[in-house]
């Protein structure tokens, strides 16, 4: 039994005649039980359920506060290196794009460490591409040892590892994981990813169950919006998210919620996600599993990002560079173009004037 | 008026000065705190160890915990009994003395906690000379072992944490109060000062807030609040409040004549 036989009891199911009978009357009662059952969540992501959002946002918002307080956790990542093996389409790391590829030396991690480490973060989340090659999980756990010193909190996201290998990354000091499914539709996943050990649809989904089982702490799920059906995609991730709870009830579970920008010369998205949909989802959410985390990424803009705060994020990232070793060589080219390049500084007093408080250090593994 | 005056509450050998306890997650900033312990009074206040930040450039969350407080660090993010043993040992080592609210949870969906390593962890705590208050779902039974292992005070919850849902195991925490021979404080899920009192008049020795306070629009006016509750509570547990009648009584009787001379 996995997360897919859950996501499998939808094949046939009909996503949009489910959504075209949702009316107002029924987004209300929902929002008025205090546990959601997963086609509740489904009716909160219905086109119709937009007529209610700012109903949802309260609710969202409160709900957020009651359980995470006024307080915003802050990570920034930290490219290791960005070889790749992978085609995937709409990805800047995509083996067959030429730019210059590198990892990072012990030195160079240790140096990159230290500058994030002057802006005061203690949680730090570790990207490589998808090549056992290059990166080893030897080569990404010597990493984490060297980081140690100065992060409590190491997170990480890269290739789909064995039980053993995140056991092994959790005995080095890793604590958290990150994998996103990209799109759950096993089809739209097969031609999105046409060439690399990636395209294995099933090893990855279940990667974050496997790092339930060897240890870790805290696992982080989602779908990049926008590649397929967006609102079947943050369906499933609230799906997996749920699994994952109750079936590793100590583990600490976070969704992120990451969307594909149209931009010039880059990979098209097949659907365009709006802010009005992202606040949906976010908001939907928060509301199915009010004590997840959810993460929110510099794709989005800082203004954005500043209003998005009150709508149940409780992680958000700063600082940000997707360069290897972007922090010591400005020019590097990065993985996606970010939209919010604030420092730590500059996000953390954002949200002090919006009354949180800005969290440098996670949750310690002691 | 006799009682009170003598009404003193005792933990660890040391006299505590106010039936608050104050937790310190979730606000919004870390420099309310001193504002929010002098507003309510709270003497003793606890801290999640793990997310102390004792190297931070900035001023870690401890700084802002009047001297004159009892600090107790809390084994929160601690999933079984190791864990919190470590959480605690840590804390001694870091400075932050030999109280520890040990918090035990391995379940973040509801945050209940483990009553079984709670116990483990009281034993070899207290064992250890640490003074140990452990935070429990309330249970008679857990509640004699935890005191046999050493508790020096029994937390009971009075609903899930952060849930500001009232005190929904009143009969439980009665039957605590009754029965066992340490002061049981009411930890968790009281969201309103009128929630605090009621436990204060139930015979509580002492309530532990921090999300009812922590996330109030104003967190130093509702610190002051509960600080009155509580202390309104206690008074009113001391001055033995009238039984409770299933009808009216009145207060002129109707045979008193029998009785007049």
């Amino acid at each position: 039994m996995t997360v897919y036989n859950e996501i499998a009891q939808y094949d046939d199911f009909d996503f949009t005649g489910y959504f075209e009978q949702v009316r107002e009357d029924e987004v209300c009662r929902i929002l008025a039980k205090t546990r959601l059952s997963v086609l509740d969540y489904l009716t909160l992501l219905a086109p119709c359920a937009e007529n209610c959002l700012e109903e949802m946002a309260q609710k969202a918002h409160q709900l957020t506060i009651q359980h995470f307080g006024n307080t915003m956790l802050l990570f920034t990542p930290m490219y290791l290196a960005n070889f790749c093996t992978n085609q995937c389409v709409y990805c800047g790391f995509n083996m067959k794009n030429e730019l210059p590829r590198k990892k990072l030396s012990p030195t160079e991690i240790e140096a990159e460490g230290n500058a994030i480490a002057q802006s005061g973060l203690k949680h730090i989340l570790l990207l490589t591409g998808d090549s056992r090659k290059e990166t080893p999980v030897s080569y990404i756990a010597d990493a984490a040892r060297l980081l140690e010193k100065q992060f409590t909190c190491i997170g990480l996201e890269v290739y789909a590892l064995s039980v053993e290998e995140y056991a092994q990354l959790a005995a080095a000091g890793v604590d958290e994981m990150t994998m996103f499914q990209e799109t759950y539709d096993p089809v739209a996943y097969e031609q999105l990813h046409p060439a690399g050990p990636k395209r294995n649809y099933h090893f990855r989904l279940d990667a974050p169950e496997r790092a339930c089982q060897a240890g870790m702490r805290a696992v982080n799920v989602g779908a990049l919006l926008g590649l397929d059906d967006w609102r079947k995609d943050a369906f499933f991730s609230g799906l997996h998210a749920d699994y994952l709870q109750r079936k590793y009830p100590d583990m600490e579970v976070s969704v992120s919620t990451p969307r594909m920008q149209p931009h010039a010369g880059g990979f098209p998205p097949k659907t365009i996600v709006t802010d009005l949909n992202l606040v949906q989802y976010m908001l939907a959410l928060r509301i199915f599993m009010p004590r997840s985390g959810i993460t929110l990424s510099t794709r989005e803009k800082g203004p954005l990002r500043d209003s998005l705060a009150k709508l149940g994020v409780t992680k958000m990232s700063a600082g940000v560079c997707t360069a290897v070793g972007g922090r010591l060589h400005k020019d590097e080219v990065g993985q996606f173009e970010i939209s919010d390049d604030r420092s730590v500084a500059e996000v953390a007093a954002m949200l002090s004037s919006q009354g949180f408080q800005p969290v440098y250090k996670n949750w310690q593994q002691l | 008026m006799k009682n009170q005056l003598n009404d003193k509450l005792i933990i660890g050998g040391c006299e505590i000065k106010s039936r608050l306890l104050l937790g310190t997650g979730k606000f919004s900033s870390d420099k309310l705190i001193p504002e929010v312990v002098k507003a309510s009074g709270a003497h003793v206040v606890t801290v999640a160890l793990r997310r102390v930040d004792f190297d931070a450039r900035r001023e870690n969350i401890v700084s802002f915990i009047p001297k004159e407080c009892i600090l107790m660090p809390n084994t929160s993010g601690a999933r079984n009994a190791q864990e919190a043993v470590r959480i605690a040992r840590m804390a001694k080592a870091s400075g932050c003395g030999n109280w520890i609210k040990i918090e035990v949870i391995a379940d973040n969906r509801y945050l209940l906690p483990d009553n079984l390593e709670t116990i483990k962890a009281t034993e070899i705590l207290a064992a250890e000379g640490f003074i140990v208050l452990p935070y429990m779902s309330p249970d008679l039974s857990v509640a004699k072992k935890l005191l046999e292992a050493g508790a020096a005070a029994i937390m009971p919850l009075g609903s899930p944490i952060g849930s500001n849902r009232g005190i929904k195991t009143k009969e439980l925490i009665k039957i605590l109060i009754e029965e066992i021979a340490a002061p049981i404080i009411v930890d968790a899920g009281i969201g309103r000062p009128s929630e605090a009192a009621e436990a204060m008049e139930m015979g509580a020795a002492a309530v532990l807030v921090n999300t009812a306070v922590a996330t109030a629009a104003d967190p130093v006016a509702m610190g002051r609040a509960f600080g009155l509750a509580v202390e309104a509570g206690r008074i009113a547990f001391l001055a033995g409040p009238g039984a409770v009648r299933e009808q009216a009584e009145a207060s002129s009787p109707l045979t008193g004549f029998l009785h007049e001379k």
